[in-house]
């Protein structure tokens, strides 16, 4: 790894207060600064790679709140994956990770098929069954946490469902790609149905490629480059072949990573026109919002705003949610205390950590009950499920939504 | 270090709260000052007062040096465990015990973050002045041991002015209560303001107990742009004869305009010598009265630029142009020195020359900014510390700084403390015979000079 960016760190200690990992510890390892630290000591030789080196280091969230404190342009986060990916290549893909990242992600179809008996499993009964009996209990803690986070499957994921192309209501004002995260074509089918409704009745003609693939954050999270890397060329590839002003997602996680493939594919012009080409729906939306706002019908909620790590820190997008739920007439919005810190989900981090992942959730979640909404908006599906879990357990429930399905709910309101 | 010795550490505060692994020691080596490490034996983080006192009961048997820790922002190597021993981090205890709204006085305990105690007294109309620039992170406990500044200094004053009782555990593990809530108190030597800005060489604080005032009603920032440095200069003096306190004047120099700006883009001009930021707080109709006072003398010092905000949220940009000047510096180069050499205020204008003219002659950049209200500079020399012969030049070039301020009647730091980094200049401040109080003092507390040793002098 480049050594400028550690001697960058002047360790002033402004990213230890924004870091969920060292609020939780107090441990100079477990913040931004620290990390930091031990790479560089690695580097220099003062440190060797110890099993408790690695440890110290997969504490971190990647939530890169660090990196949106740091004066001095150090982005910690993106460092120790950046370490994590340098070491995998020396190491190899465990047999697990080569089935979920080559085997199944970058193939749509397979995904969608592995996920057809969890929807059987759901809607059968045996899920209740299963609970009741505490027969999770039988299995390793992760599988038994997996269970438990996922929430119920739509009838069918929303690639299945939706046109290639979507078109527009009244004359078209332009054509955009839509790029279908995952998770949210497979869980959140309805958010992403409701992104594109919205897209379309503000005149946009949507395109979905059918046979987009995974955006490869995943492979990321695995420190899986080479998957990464596939993923990009093919995902440009694809898109490359449409006349598109812009392509547009619903996915903070999926943002944030196609928005990097032209730092991914250095060189590669196509990849960066690609990139620049991308834009989160709540850019899209906020710039619509005075037309949007004349189409919008009185919603009576008090609601309050989650800043996914991946649209806040990642793609620097703060204002517009807030400027787009402040337009839904009769909504009461409230900020949220410590409204950009990470929920605890980070990817796999909730199944790999779930010590750690408990503790920053249950700040998050007390920070929410705090503020008295009845439904929380966010858009990102990693949140959405982590807190669609932790909300929906208490004695008083909060309802848990992706923008675009609140957006869409005003927009049909009577 | 010993196993015994770990083991009874151990058996204090527990497995969890001490660190004993090379990782974990070797993110305890710095602070937030540049170019300085050493290695500790051991991290420890007490949850209580008792287990504190403990400790130092532990390590004064074993004659275990003892550095204390805040959030480690220290910029004078004051946290760092330059006689390896063991660092005690006071982290865990965070508890704002008390706001009390009868006396005005908030308590604390040493790890509460400086900005939690603004929010939790703000929120009941009260004012906890004293706001360092690292006021997010650093800790009461350390704020008090180096008696930190800020932005406010002024009008406000620093750590010392509000500090009112403190509870020390001494190096012994005795506990020394000093002060109270009483705003009057003749009883014996005022060892409050002894203890204050003592940088962790004479005791570790347990609770702290600090003044607060109603919080200023209103408040109105302005920020002014001077081609002229000695316009600039001029201005601030005069603003002060016009028998006014601004709540904040601060100043930003060339060099460190560009810096903000590039990474703030906040509109400063790239064409001007000085800009200054003034905030003037109070009632309403005496905030208007000085605003408009202050106005025309900037005016009348050949101001190219007048701007007042017009909305909190225009005030909080202005001010960020400020808090970021040091952050904004730092991004142009890797390592970066900041000092706080301090003047009277009379004497800004030439004490900014020096440094330029200094920066010139060691062919060094460095962007001064600061609190010209209360001529407590901050020269900051950008650097890169694989640039042994740069590092060289930039220590010589801050040792001809420092013996300028000297010379106008000032001092070596105005608020970073002494700690490592001052340590050489401090006999030319203070003398022979202010060594020799000082060494005085530090005995009758630390007779084993066991707490924070190699520090001040």
């Amino acid at each position: 790894m480049d050594y400028l960016k550690m001697i960058n760190c002047m360790r002033c200690g402004m990213c230890l207060p924004h870091c969920p990992t060292y609020r939780e510890t107090f441990l100079e390892t477990a913040s931004p600064r620290g990390r930091v630290a031990l790479m560089r000591k690695l580097e220099e030789g003062e440190l060797d790679v110890s099993e408790r080196l690695l440890e110290y280091l997969s504490l971190c969230l990647d939530c890169q709140a660090c990196a949106s404190a740091c004066p001095c342009g150090v982005n910690a986060g993106e460092m120790v994956a950046e370490f994590r990916c340098d070491r995998k290549e020396e190491g190899g893909l465990s047999f697990m990770e080569e089935i979920i990242l080559r085997r199944l992600l970058p193939h749509p179809d397979r995904l969608e098929a592995s996920l057809r008996p969890v929807r059987l499993y759901q809607k059968s009964g045996l899920q209740k069954v299963v609970r009741t009996m505490g027969l999770l209990k039988l299995f390793p803690s992760a599988l038994e946490r997996m269970e438990g986070l996922l929430p119920g499957l739509p009838e069918r994921p929303l690639r299945r469902t939706i046109g290639e192309v979507t078109e527009p209501e009244g004359e078209a004002r332009g054509t955009i790609g839509f790029f279908l995260g995952c998770v949210m074509s497979l869980v959140f089918a309805e958010a992403s149905y409701a992104t594109v409704r919205l897209l379309s009745a503000l005149g946009y003609r949507v395109i979905t490629p059918k046979s987009q693939k995974c955006c490869g954050a995943p492979n990321v999270l695995a420190s899986d480059r080479q998957g990464l890397l596939d993923a990009a060329r093919f995902n440009v590839d694809l898109f490359s072949g449409y006349n598109l002003d812009f392509i547009v997602t619903d996915c903070g996680g999926c943002g944030s990573e196609l928005k990097k493939y032209g730092c991914h594919l250095e060189g590669d012009e196509r990849a960066a026109g690609f990139s620049a080409q991308i834009r989160d729906i709540n850019e899209v939306l906020a710039e619509r919002g005075e037309e949007l706002q004349k189409r919008l019908k009185p919603l009576p909620l008090k609601v309050t705003w989650h800043d996914p790590c991946h649209i806040a820190h990642c793609q620097g997008i703060r204002q517009e949610p807030r400027k787009l739920l402040k337009l839904i007439p009769g909504l009461d919005y409230r900020e949220l205390n410590e409204a950009d810190a990470c929920c605890g989900s980070a990817g796999t981090y909730n199944i790999q950590r779930p010590e750690m992942a408990d503790k920053v959730l249950q700040r998050k979640v007390d920070n929410i009950r705090r503020t008295g909404a009845d439904c929380l908006v966010t858009a990102n599906p990693g949140c959405l499920i982590q807190l669609k879990k932790a909300l929906a357990a208490d004695a008083q429930p909060v309802r848990v939504a992706h923008i675009t399905e609140l957006l869409l709910e005003s927009f049909m309101a009577k | 270090m010993d196993q015994k010795f770990i083991m009874e550490l151990t058996a204090i505060v527990g497995n969890a709260n001490t660190l004993t692994d090379r990782e974990s020691l070797a993110c305890y080596k710095y602070d937030s000052t540049p170019g300085l490490e050493s290695l500790p034996g051991a991290v420890v983080l007490p949850g209580s007062a008792e287990e504190m006192a403990r400790v130092m009961v532990l390590c004064s048997g074993a004659g275990v040096s003892v550095t204390p820790r805040g959030s480690g922002t220290n910029l004078s190597g004051g946290s760092i465990a330059v006689a390896g021993g063991i660092v005690l981090q006071t982290s865990r205890l965070n508890s704002i015990l008390e706001v009390d709204e009868e006396n005005l006085t908030a308590t604390v305990e040493p790890g509460v973050v400086t900005s939690a105690l603004h929010r939790e007294v703000e929120a009941k109309g009260l004012f906890y002045p004293p706001d360092p620039g690292s006021m997010n992170i650093s800790t009461m406990g350390g704020n008090v041991a180096e008696n930190s500044g800020g932005l406010r200094g002024l009008k406000y004053g620093v750590t010392a002015d509000y500090v009112m009782g403190l509870k020390t555990i001494l190096p012994s593990g005795e506990l020394l209560k000093t002060g109270g809530k009483v705003v009057k108190d003749v009883a014996g030597y005022n060892l409050n303001q002894l203890l204050v800005s003592s940088e962790g060489t004479m005791g570790i604080f347990s609770e702290i107990t600090v003044k607060l005032i109603p919080k200023p009603k209103t408040k109105k920032t302005m920020l002014v742009h001077f081609p002229v440095l000695e316009q600039a200069a001029l201005t601030v003096s005069h603003i002060i004869a016009a028998r006014i306190i601004p709540a904040t004047l601060e100043f930003l120099d060339r060099v460190t305009i560009k810096c903000v700006e590039d990474y703030a883009h906040v509109g400063l001009p790239l064409d001007v010598d000085a800009v200054l930021l003034i905030e003037v707080d109070g009632h309403p109709a005496q905030v208007e009265d000085d605003a408009a006072a202050i106005r025309s003398i900037c005016e009348k010092h050949k101001c190219s630029f007048f701007q007042t905000a017009a909305t909190t949220e225009d005030a909080l940009k202005l001010a960020t142009a400020r808090r970021v000047a040091l952050s904004a510096l730092a991004r142009s180069r890797p390592t970066t020195i900041l000092e706080d050499a301090t003047v009277p205020r009379s004497c800004i204008a030439p004490m900014v020359k020096i440094i330029q003219e200094t920066a010139l002659k060691y062919d060094l950049t460095i962007g001064t900014f600061g609190h010209a209200g209360d001529g407590n500079l901050h020269p900051t020399c950008l650097t890169d510390e694989r640039d042994k012969d740069e590092i060289a030049r930039a220590h010589q070039a801050f040792a001809e700084i420092f013996d300028a301020a000297i010379a106008m009647g000032g001092t070596i730091t105005g608020e970073h403390g002494v700690g490592l980094a001052k340590k050489k200049f401090l006999p030319r401040l203070v003398g022979e015979a202010g060594l020799k109080v000082m060494r005085g003092i530090k005995g009758a507390f630390d007779p084993k000079g066991i707490l924070n040793p190699g520090k001040v002098f």
